[in-house]
């Protein structure tokens, strides 16, 4: 089932899969490193990762075309592991990730991405965006003026160069970036910092080995508290990521492989030195406008780029880090949502605030995670909150009974449950009280006690108390019947609405 | 009555036997009295991109940009293939109509393959030409989808390969296998077949075989009204001794079961149906 791809995933699209896949793999070889500095180890893990996790998804993911590979959000979750335990225990973690991520690939846990609402993605994206560019100001610290005019030269390559006649349309603009600061660099004989300075670079292609961690409870207690969020975080941005890509180019992708497909990456990742990683939007969407649709330029991407790496490491040992963060600064650009922040005045207030609460839970704890886990939560809260105004009682006198009829309309669950009470005139001295249920939803059992406290309530205050349309209500407290799934059942509740 | 609502489906694609495919379509019509309806889809080559920028940088905003752009290019593109479709379906109308004969016709976005399975609820027959508009001159070539759409649906297939001419003679290749006896089951039960002379053969080198095949299906058919059964039997390789048979006695159109086999066992051995769609001359009626 994995390995099953149709022709056209692979072949559909030759041409534009490899150019697109070169384009990719110029990028992802600044990016691999910046994220290993960002983890704290050297760029060859980092490197190594990208090329792992590339190949492996370009066979076994979900969504041809979208580009996996080591990334910023998982790079940020995992400093404290390599700072007090060191490389071979980030390795651990990384394989534990996949096995989590792999597992949930097969509970088909990727249906749980549609409690994720958009805001929190946006705000999921726009504090990514915030964290790459946080990651880049130590470099941007404490540094002669050179830097600064590097990196600002860097910036006007990338994002001019486009613009030049005939080559612009040609060359990746971030590669005539690091080519030309490193050329000047060089010439000028300029005393900054390299990519040499922060640590080793590949020189073989990846070996198999296996984390040298003792196979103890303790190890695992170490860990599992990375794994995790790690898992969580990776699968939460490849799936993002595949949304994205699927929008682009108007086709759809199987989201539980691509869970699956992660996992078996990061297992490889591990098992080949490298560390944990899942899609990148950035990436991806640099793959989309280059031209790359199908399997191909993932595939492309990954086995270029380590072949770039292993020849070229003497060059590449000597680009000034002021290009990296020239391209990772353009990364961060290219990642924010521009448009959620024009359009904060259109979208409703919970929204925003949803977005804004996931931005700065992340930017504060630097967990994307927890983001994420706060903006569901405050998400549903709101929603909860809406649904609870869809409710109301009406009433009227029946003069020649003396009965008082109140008619029950909408949803009564724990949010509701006080209004329903304080909608009953308890004081009313009527001799026959008429409560009609059969409009009224009762989601759990705070709606159901509520009932039972106005009943009690009205008896006590001397009158009869009669219930009709119980049937009907009662059926609406779902849990009991479990009727999710069944089209007619549902529509029995739903009814009459 | 259910089959009677169900419908002749002709698949036509603007390629050379689009208008015999018409004709086709429109003989089993008016002799089952069942509608027509032409398909017409219009395959998005999703898997190609539209544009290339290898400038590979992104900015504020590029996402959206870029979303917008694809959709524009890909909106113009396939506003111009429905319109194209939608005149040569509004061509094989008008062919029809000179028979008297209405067709309703109708356009999906997608793939062939996948309108026919959505299709197929509501589908009698399906008549579609051997190659399409992408191997049209190629004489000796099968439409890349053909067999992909033959395995996906089971309903009779009727696969087009030359100008129309009113079948007076069929041939039956029987082989004892289910498929096979399904299609004589369904020839002695059709109206489709009234008035023809039908070759019953039987490809066999054990003479006694073929004899005690040949007698299973003359009892088969002998229900059936109007059908003048002819067998006979053959020897050699099947495909070539049918195709000999179809040309020696003028047959116009062959009646067999199609993909029994599995996908590996025909890539390992090569499938019969394969090899009887690339070298008959005549329309083959395929029946699963």
């Amino acid at each position: 089932m994995l390995l099953l791809s149709k022709q056209q995933d692979w072949l559909g699209n030759i041409r534009g899969d490899v150019l697109a896949g070169t384009v990719v793999a110029l990028a992802l070889i600044p990016e691999a490193i910046a994220f290993s500095i960002i983890a704290g180890v050297d760029p060859k893990v980092g490197l190594y990762a990208s090329f792992c996790i590339a190949f492996i998804t370009a066979i076994v993911g979900g969504r041809p075309g979208m580009i996996s590979a080591a990334t910023g959000a998982m790079a940020l979750l995992m400093v404290t592991l390599v700072k007090d335990h060191g490389l071979q225990y980030l390795l651990a973690a990384t394989l534990l990730t996949g096995l989590l991520q792999l597992i949930s690939g097969y509970l088909k846990l990727g249906s749980l991405m549609s409690f994720v609402s958009r805001s929190v993605v946006t705000g999921f994206v726009n504090a990514l965006a915030i964290l790459i560019f946080m990651a880049q100001l130590p470099e941007l610290t404490n540094v002669t003026w050179e830097v600064y005019a590097m990196t600002a030269a860097g910036l006007g390559f990338i994002y001019l160069f486009p613009y030049v006649p005939f080559i612009g349309k040609i060359l990746p603009s971030p590669l005539v970036c690091i080519v030309v600061l490193t050329g000047v660099a060089m010439y000028l004989n300029l005393d900054i910092r390299t990519v040499g300075d922060m640590g080793e670079l590949p020189d073989t292609l990846p070996i198999f080995l296996w984390p040298e961690v003792p196979l103890t409870w303790e190890t695992l207690q170490i860990i599992l508290p990375y794994s995790v969020p790690l898992a969580v975080v990776g699968l939460l941005e490849s799936l993002m990521t595949a949304t994205i890509v699927d929008d682009l180019t108007d086709t759809s992708s199987d989201k539980n492989r691509e869970c699956k497909g992660q996992g078996l990456a990061n297992i490889g990742a591990g098992l080949m030195g490298g560390m944990a990683g899942c899609a990148m939007i950035g990436q991806s969407i640099i793959n989309v406008k280059s031209g790359g649709r199908g399997r191909l330029s993932t595939m492309v991407a990954g086995c270029f780029l380590l072949i770039m790496v292993v020849f070229l490491d003497e060059w590449i040992k000597q680009i000034p880090m002021a290009a990296l963060v020239a391209v990772m600064i353009m990364v961060s650009i290219g990642t924010f949502s521009w448009e959620s922040v024009i359009h904060l005045k259109q979208h409703p207030l919970s929204a925003n605030i949803i977005m804004l609460a996931t931005v700065t839970v992340v930017v504060w704890t630097h967990n994307l995670a927890l983001g994420v886990f706060v903006g569901v939560l405050l998400a549903a809260l709101f929603f909860a909150n809406k649904i609870s105004h869809f409710m109301y009682v009406g009433s009227v006198m029946d003069d020649v009974s003396g009965t008082r009829i109140y008619h029950v309309h909408g949803q009564v669950f724990f949010n509701s449950a006080d209004r329903f009470i304080d909608n009953f005139d308890f004081k009313e001295a009527v001799d026959k009280v008429t409560i009609d249920l059969s409009h009224a939803h009762f989601w759990d059992i705070s709606g159901v006690s509520a009932l039972d406290k106005v009943v009690l309530k009205f008896r006590r205050e001397g009158a009869e108390v009669e219930l009709i349309g119980q049937n009907e209500a009662s059926a609406t407290i779902i849990d009991r019947f479990g009727v999710h799934d069944n089209p007619e059942e549902i529509e029995k509740v739903m009814g009459g609405h | 009555m259910t089959t009677q609502k169900r419908q002749v489906l002709a698949c036509i694609d603007g390629s050379a036997l689009t208008e015999s495919v018409c004709d086709y379509a429109a003989w089993i019509s008016e002799k089952v009295d069942a509608p027509l309806k032409l398909l017409h889809t219009i395959n998005h080559h999703h898997e190609t991109a539209v544009t290339s920028d290898f400038s590979g940088n992104i900015g504020l905003g590029t996402q959206e940009h870029l979303l917008e752009e694809i959709t524009n290019l890909e909106q113009q593109q396939n506003k111009l293939k429905m319109q194209q479709g939608k005149l040569i379906l509004h061509a094989a109308t008008e062919h029809i109509e000179k028979k008297e004969i209405y067709p309703t016709s109708t356009q999906r976005h997608g793939d062939l393959i996948e309108a026919v399975i959505d299709l197929e609820e509501s589908m009698r027959v399906l008549v579609i030409g051997l190659r399409g508009q992408v191997h049209d001159k190629q004489e000796k070539q099968i439409g890349a989808k053909l067999e992909a759409v033959i395995r996906s649906i089971h309903r009779p297939i009727l696969i087009v390969n030359d100008i129309f001419s009113t079948p007076e003679r069929i041939m039956i290749a029987y082989d004892g296998s289910a498929a096979a006896d399904k299609a004589v089951d369904m020839v002695a039960s059709s109206s489709l077949y009234k008035d023809l002379t039908c070759h019953l053969v039987c490809v066999n080198n054990n003479e006694s075989t073929a004899d005690k095949l040949l007698m299973q299906a003359t009892a088969l058919l002998e229900s059936a009204e109007n059908l003048d059964v002819i067998s006979t039997k053959l020897k050699g390789k099947a495909d070539q001794a049918l195709c000999d048979y179809q040309q020696q006695h003028n047959i116009d159109l062959t009646i067999m079961g199609a993909f029994s086999h599995t996908r590996l066992h025909d890539m390992l051995l090569g499938s019969f149906t394969h090899k009887m769609l690339l070298n008959t001359k005549k329309p083959l009626l395929l029946l699963r």
